[in-house]
């Protein structure tokens, strides 16, 4: 036990300020008297630059737990009041719903509210969104080219399309949709358009980027992700044979989703938590996500990048997002078609 | 089994019996009680969680979808517990048993696939045998079509088997190799041939490691996530997944999880009864180990089989990591130094392994020498913290540790705690087969020069078992740096492993920057086995 003593000690995570050491010597609460924890569900990769900017910029240590936005929403559900987490930053709104419904967020001030279109923050001011993702369908294009994409999302139950596409039905952003189908459409026409897809045998995968890379490699010739996995891809491989599809005239398809940020009623540091979030939404960090995300940034006078439909051109359908927060019915109807 | 020929029935067998007189010392029976409570309580929180769905429950549980699951999983574990075993056996006996050009090579090779994660060699297939994958792209020009489908039940079982069939090989080959020739000269003397020796006392002597090995894959095929979900097949550790990370539903993944606790309690029964079969035959100390067999014109046939065995389990993910990585460093991004992640990725592995062994001891002279219901209670409920999904235990312990201990939330020595008792199972199978094969006589005589029982333990068996201690803990240490939904849920703020530097590149797909990492734990594993390989053929 002795050899365990000494291991145990030499991996004690390096000298955060005010230790967090694994004998519990310190307890996790004198532990978290200074500071700030954000649980990310957006990826170190992404996120990690941003905190050394707000590290830098405002002198106040970050801890960042990152894991996936659902696992993570689950972790603060577990936690209950023990919560050390002060900020979520979710990859999708429904994750962020999920905790507003259990009144675990608190409602921001409407200083920061008011920068973000209403469309992207919830109604009752508990999330706000930070960058903007639209829902596309990838297509390859040497299969494929735009003219042949239907009008419609609701196209694509054509029996034509049999054994030609691909979907991630537990994906976050995906899940999103099929609630946007059902509040714009009606409950019946969601089940009909998930029974059409169903039946022309789509493919599943697990994410959106195993459906962009199945649909580049002409496994398949389209795939409903969001707008920026293909960016990004293009970003390592320009050659990449696939491009985006943007749906118009207030279809479905053509929604344009969140991530974003909350704050927990339990936040040990409600002060620096709500500075954090004023960081997300400053002119520095909405330019990190138009350049390095590819993501549409939500403060007004920010530019997307110039190879993206600007987010004002993107008919998308007009809908307040929060009424996307029955996720719980999507799921029920998803299981009873079989898909989940 | 009706086989099994009656002369091995020797005096060493009688001994056990009346080693198992003996009752349990209360500090033993103290441990094995405490470690069965820590593995039984995430089912606690389980329950809890799943009473949650009230009536919803049991609609959910009959409904098609779910039965249809359950059946797909279960077809799953008895492909892969065969597969496993196909594999395993004929790789351990030619690594242990024939002579062999570049046996140790060998050795070595066939047991390094323990140390990839099944995401990465899910992905390496799918990118490498896929619909136009790269073998489709190599063989479009022969006017190959369509290659054999590679998504579901197939592809899933074969990635599967990929990484478990080691588990098969270690258990049976340390069972080759602690044999005793005598009792295959007995059956060559009744006039059996080679092969009817090998048939009629080698695989009977060989039954409990071969079962021992198989219930690790099995447990390991139906708790992985990875492997399952990059090949679309819908076993019921994905479901619980789905519902956790679609849904956010905890009471219908309890209740999943609940379905998997009662597949794994059928798994380890299924296991234990093969053992009490033949539990007697391989209790025998000192040895003369069987000459090894000269293969003749197989030898080429048997190092082209082992070939296509590495090539498959190693070759193809470390194929894909290689490319990956080169085309990381072509387009510019540095291998960023991962120093901080490495060596936190090795002192958690190290201190996991620590507190398995320290656990297994003690449980392992619980069961194998003072077997009682109570033994077998504790042996079967460790069990099941290993075949539970990384993210409903790793949940589990969220809430029991905010609610109960929450001064060891988000604590390292938490989470290698649960490191330590989930993969308890992997040290504990070897450390009580060994105590068996040892028997109590070392110990006896350690007694009769005046020694107490702690010293005669200390002095007759520890020594003995040391060996197989040090494997049980490379086998954990194996598992703890490639575990991923722990580490993230419950390890510490600002703590890095491996596997989550993979897991954070992966999946934003910067899969260029996936593979530095990767490489580095591929290293750090193969070297593991090699010491874990010299330790077995270096005999206690």
């Amino acid at each position: 036990m002795l050899s365990l003593a000494i291991v145990l000690a030499a991996c004690t995570p390096n000298a955060s300020p005010g230790g967090s050491g694994p004998a519990g010597s310190a307890s996790p609460a004198s532990a978290r008297a200074t500071g700030l924890t954000v649980y990310s569900g957006r990826s170190e990769e992404l996120v990690a630059p941003l905190i050394e900017q707000f590290r830098n910029a405002t002198g106040i240590d970050v801890q960042v737990k990152y894991g996936d936005t659902a696992e993570l929403a689950a972790t603060i559900l577990e936690e209950g009041d023990a919560s050390p987490a002060d900020v979520f930053f979710a990859q999708d709104g429904g994750a962020l719903g999920a905790l507003a419904a259990e009144g675990r967020l608190t409602t921001l001030p409407s200083a920061l509210l008011d920068l973000v279109d209403p469309r992207f923050r919830s109604d009752d001011g508990q999330w706000v969104g930070v960058s903007g993702r639209a829902r596309v369908a990838v297509y390859n294009t040497a299969e494929l080219e735009a003219a042949d994409m239907p009008d419609s999302i609701l196209g694509f139950t054509d029996p034509a399309w049999k054994g030609r596409l691909g979907w991630a039905p537990t994906n976050g952003s995906f899940q999103a949709f099929v609630t946007a189908l059902r509040v714009l459409e009606g409950e019946d026409a969601a089940r009909a358009w998930l029974e059409g897809v169903q039946a022309n045998e789509p493919r599943v995968y697990e994410g959106n980027d195993p459906a962009l890379l199945a649909v580049g490699a002409g496994e398949i010739h389209v795939a409903f992700i969001n707008h920026y996995y293909l960016m990004r891809k293009l970003a390592e491989e320009p050659d990449f044979a696939a491009a985006n599809h943007f749906f118009g005239a207030g279809d479905p398809g053509a929604l344009v989703n969140v991530a974003g940020a909350g704050i927990l009623t339990t936040a040990p540091h409600a002060d620096a938590a709500h500075d954090f979030v004023a960081f997300l939404l400053t002119d520095e960090s909405q330019r990190y996500f138009a350049e390095e995300t590819f993501e549409y940034p939500l403060v007004e006078g920010i530019a997307a990048d110039p190879k993206l439909v600007p987010l004002d051109e993107i008919d998308s359908p007009d809908m307040d997002l929060s009424d996307l927060d029955d996720l719980a019915g999507t799921l029920a109807l998803l299981r009873e078609v079989g898909i989940l | 089994m009706s086989t099994i020929p009656l002369a091995v029935k020797g005096p060493v067998a009688g001994q056990a019996r009346a080693a198992s007189a003996r009752r349990a010392p209360l500090a033993l029976l103290a441990v094995g009680l405490v470690v069965a409570l820590l593995s039984l309580l995430p089912l606690a929180y389980l329950a809890i969680r799943a009473a949650g769905a009230d009536d919803q429950a049991l609609a959910f549980v009959l409904r098609p979808r779910t039965i249809e699951i359950l059946v797909s999983t279960v077809a799953l574990a008895a492909l892969v517990g065969s597969g496993s075993v196909l594999v395993g056996v004929p790789v351990a006996w030619l690594t242990a048993r024939a002579r062999l050009p570049g046996r140790r090579f060998w050795s070595i090779l066939t047991v390094v696939p323990l140390a990839i994660p099944s995401y990465v060699t899910g992905f390496a297939f799918v990118a490498a045998f896929g619909p136009r994958g790269a073998l489709q792209d190599l063989l479009a020009p022969l006017g190959v079509e369509r290659l054999p489908e590679i998504y579901g039940l197939p592809g899933a079982a074969l990635v599967l088997v990929l990484a478990t069939y080691p588990y098969v090989v270690l258990s049976v080959r340390a069972g080759f190799l602690a044999e005793d020739r005598s009792l295959e000269d007995a059956g060559r003397t009744l006039g059996d041939d080679r092969r009817a020796v090998f048939r009629r006392v080698t695989l009977p002597l060989l039954a409990p490691a071969i079962a021992a090995g198989a219930l690790l894959a099995v447990l390991y095929a139906i708790s992985d996530f990875g492997a399952v979900s990059l090949l679309q097949f819908d076993s019921l550790s994905r479901a619980v997944y789905v519902q956790y990370r679609a849904a956010f539903d905890r009471s219908l993944a309890a209740v999943l999880a609940l379905l998997l606790v009662g597949l794994t309690i059928a798994v380890t029964w299924g296991e234990a009864r093969v053992r009490a079969r033949a539990r007697s035959y391989i209790a025998r100390a000192p040895r003369r180990p069987v000459e090894p067999v000269d293969l003749g014109r197989w030898a080429w046939p048997a190092v082209a089989f082992l070939g296509a065995v590495v090539g498959l389990a190693l070759g193809v993910p470390v194929v894909a990591i290689a490319f990956w990585l080169a085309r990381g460093i072509r387009a510019g991004d540095g291998i960023d130094v991962l120093g901080a992640a490495v060596g936190e990725t090795f002192a958690t592995g190290v201190a996991a392994a620590a507190v398995a062994i320290t656990l297994a001891l003690p449980v392992g002279v619980l069961v194998a020498r003072h077997p009682s219901v109570i033994a077998r209670l504790v042996e079967r409920s460790s069990y099941v913290g290993f075949a539970l999904p990384g993210v409903a235990l790793a949940l589990a312990l969220v809430f029991l540790s905010t609610n109960l201990v929450p001064a060891l939330y988000q604590t390292l020595a938490l989470l290698i705690a649960a490191y330590g008792i989930r993969y308890l199972p992997q040290a504990l199978g070897g450390v009580r087969a060994a105590l068996v094969r040892l028997g109590t006589r070392p110990e006896e005589s350690a007694r009769t020069l005046g020694d107490g029982p702690a010293a005669a333990f200390v002095r007759a068996t520890l020594p003995a078992v040391r060996p197989t201690l040090l494997a049980g803990a490379a086998l954990v240490f194996l598992t703890v740096v490639k575990e991923l939904p722990m580490a993230l849920i419950l390890g510490p703020i600002g703590f890095e492993t491996l596997a989550t530097e993979i897991w954070g590149a992966a999946s934003e797909g910067f899969y260029a920057r996936a593979a530095a990492p990767a490489a580095i734990l591929l290293v750090l594993s193969a070297a593991t086995v090699a010491v874990l390989v010299r330790d077995e053929a270096s005999p206690g």
